[in-house]
């Protein structure tokens, strides 16, 4: 074992409070690093490491990717995705479902992808389906900023964008949800900064360590957060400082809050929580791909048996959903979490399944 | 997904700018680094530069990436 991260481990064994302590991440990418590193088998038992909804393509909810099958179903639209919401499964079908149907659907890597193809493609109407937290609205910012001084008439959004402070709320209002702690994400955390976690770290008296990806970044993180924790003094601390200012990226934010205004939102499994997403301002009306495109959706149902909404919240690990790795796998995937690579089924599914046959 | 492996910009040219990291390059939108010039380091999520990093710590990240990339390949 690496001698350094043996020494944060060793400090965490000899410093963990007697109680035990459970501690959420909310990034798709660490829940991705801990499985990967086997982090979670290297330190003590009640140290409990729960993954929380940090991953984009799960916390999507069924209606929203009913409404977008719909739009594809029933307009003649080029829709644009990142890679992993293409298998989510609707309730009828999926994205990738429709583009085998002969529907144009097509995957991207950056926003701007979508743009060019508007531009390229006056006659075409071209959706892009904007997920994401914090980290990627400034990009469908930048997008929408450019498409209204080009005068783009042919450029929209499906809008799900979702935001990380009040969800943190959200959680720790969820009497059933026991946090006292949370690794808070790197990259949300490089745009929007420390403060907006400040009010968790004072009313909620709960730690928040801003942590990098790297197994080294998530135990000094955890070690922050134990020192904490056991003196008692909740507060915003950032380990990954390399990339994180306390101010984040003012230039980002504000290109936010130039296109966006908070909005209620829908959850995949928890259902709509006040003020966690992000709408489009009026002067941006024209872009909504929601409104340009309606869609009569009867009734969208989650997946049955699965618990994915259980799982986002942390009430549950994805060992305890009885169709884990039975009859959902990533081959055959049947709630989000286990689509999307940085799922915490699919992560755990992965890296952490021979380790837990073992234990039992 | 977030990639946590810094890259140096190369060139510029309005809002898009030439990056490298680990020998691969790449074209990226820097619209939200108003300030980035030649020679600073950025992260980047899905074609947009989004945060700049200090050279010594870019340059730590991308010997520790290197490192296990290696690993991976022996």
């Amino acid at each position: 074992m690496h001698r350094k991260i043996e020494e944060l481990r060793d400090s965490i064994a000899k410093n963990k409070p007697g109680k035990g302590i459970n501690i959420m991440e909310v990034c798709g990418t660490h829940t991705m690093s801990i499985s990967r590193s086997g982090l979670r088998q290297l330190l003590p038992e009640d140290v409990n490491l729960i993954s929380g909804p940090g991953c984009p393509v799960c916390v999507t909810s069924s209606h929203d990717i009913d409404h977008m099958i719909g739009i594809i179903r029933e307009y003649p639209v080029t829709l644009f995705t990142f890679g992993d919401m293409i298998r989510v499964p609707g309730t009828v079908s999926s994205l990738l479902d429709e583009r085998s149907q002969g529907k144009d659907v097509r995957v991207c890597y950056s926003p701007m992808d979508a743009l060019d193809h508007a531009r390229k493609n006056p006659k075409k109407e071209v959706v892009f389906v904007a997920i994401g937290f914090e980290t990627t609205s400034p990009l469908t910012a930048v997008l929408l900023k450019r498409a209204k001084e080009e005068d783009i008439k042919n450029f929209y959004i499906f809008n799900t964008h979702k935001l990380v402070p009040p969800a943190l709320e959200m959680l720790m209002l969820d009497e059933e949800i026991k946090v006292d702690a949370f690794l808070c994400p790197g990259h949300v955390s490089a745009i929007i900064g420390s403060k907006p976690y400040e009010f968790i770290a004072k009313r909620y008296r709960t730690p928040c360590v801003i942590s990098g990806f790297e197994p080294v970044d998530i135990l000094q993180s955890l070690n922050m957060i134990i020192n904490q924790y056991n003196a008692g003094k909740p507060e915003v601390q950032i380990q990954y400082d390399r990339v994180v200012k306390p101010d984040g990226n003012p230039a980002a934010a504000a290109a936010i809050y130039e296109v966006f205004e908070p909005v209620d939102s829908d959850w995949r499994g928890i259902g709509t929580l006040p003020l966690t997403g992000l709408g489009l301002k009026n002067t941006y009306s024209r872009f909504n791909a929601a409104r340009m495109f309606p869609v009569d959706i009867t009734q969208s149902e989650e997946p049955k048996g699965c618990k994915c909404g259980e799982v986002l919240k942390g009430i549950l690990k994805p060992f305890d959903c009885r169709l884990f790795a039975a009859t959902c796998t990533p081959e055959r995937p049947i709630g989000p979490c286990m689509v999307s690579s940085e799922g915490s089924c699919a992560a755990y599914y992965k890296y952490e399944r021979q380790a837990y046959k073992i234990d039992q | 997904m977030c990639l946590a492996i810094p890259a140096k910009i190369i060139k510029i040219k309005g809002n898009i700018a030439e990056i490298e990291s680990l020998g691969v390059k790449k074209e990226v939108d820097i619209s939200l680094i108003p300030d980035a010039k030649k020679g600073d380091y950025v992260i980047v999520h899905a074609g947009f530069a989004i945060s700049l990093v200090e050279k010594e710590e870019a340059l730590a990240t991308q010997g520790y990436w290197k490192e296990w990339l290696d690993a991976q390949e022996d």
